[in-house]
């Protein structure tokens, strides 16, 4: 635990998206801000609400992102948009991405996630989003909490960092 | 002579500081952690890392693709 002293700095991080590689920035800062023994809250809300499942299934679509760029055999690829609409090919492409993650000994989203409650990140999941999307409250993992703008609006007016993914 | 010795090698940001922080906090005051990295970007992490919670960088150097940092457990 943290000693919530005087000196030590607060951040927290609104998690909007819920895709695999949307989900990297908000847990990578988490963890790592905590490690620096910064005192993280972590709001999940919308798509975002995604990556708080007990069992994830992230996918990436090259839909509408003419920025992601496949390293593939020395050259980078990019794909038409017309492709992620083909059936199978987000999954081809989620499964190139999870290999070159492995590959390249960069930490899962299971990993990143464990580590944020390991290191005493506050989780707070967002009411709306489970009622909007008929999220089951079982299906979310347990270090979970349920809030709403009002709880994480407390926090970040305490907070040095406030960022929003 | 390193109290106890984290290899971090192979694995890409953030993990070598994530595994850092966990090794740290089992250990006593004083005490010296030597963490071993092939990720380039240690070097401005780790310096990072340790300027910002106050444990001591005693010394980084590198051999090859291998980064080799000390540091002492404030």
């Amino acid at each position: 635990m943290l000693d919530a002293g005087e000196n030590t700095k607060k951040m927290t991080i609104i998690v909007t998206k819920g895709t695999l590689d949307w989900a990297y920035p908000p847990f990578i800062l988490g963890t790592t801000a905590a490690a620096m023994d910064v005192e993280v809250t972590m709001f999940f809300t919308f798509y975002g609400l995604q990556l708080l499942k007990k069992d994830l299934d992230l996918k990436v679509s090259t839909l509408g992102n003419p920025a992601m760029q496949m390293p593939m055999g020395g050259m980078h690829m990019s794909m038409p948009n017309i492709m992620p609409m083909i059936p199978g090919v987000d999954r081809m492409t989620t499964t190139m991405m999870k290999n070159l993650i492995k590959k390249k000994g960069v930490a899962s989203i299971e990993e990143l996630r464990e580590a944020a409650v390991e290191s005493d990140i506050k989780i707070i999941g967002c009411q709306m989003t489970l009622d909007l999307f008929e999220l089951d409250r079982k299906d979310m993992i347990d270090e979970m909490e349920i809030g709403g703008a009002a709880t994480w609006m407390e926090e970040a007016a305490k907070s040095d960092i406030n960022l929003y993914i | 002579m390193a109290d106890q010795v984290l290899d971090a090698k192979g694995l890409n940001c953030p993990l070598p500081i994530l595994k850092t922080k966990k090794a740290i906090k089992g250990m006593a005051s004083g005490q010296v952690l030597q963490v071993m990295a092939t990720d380039p970007g240690s070097i401005a992490d780790m310096t990072a890392f340790c300027n910002q919670t106050g444990n001591e960088l005693m010394s980084q150097s590198n051999e090859g693709d291998v980064y080799t940092f000390e540091i002492k457990v404030s």
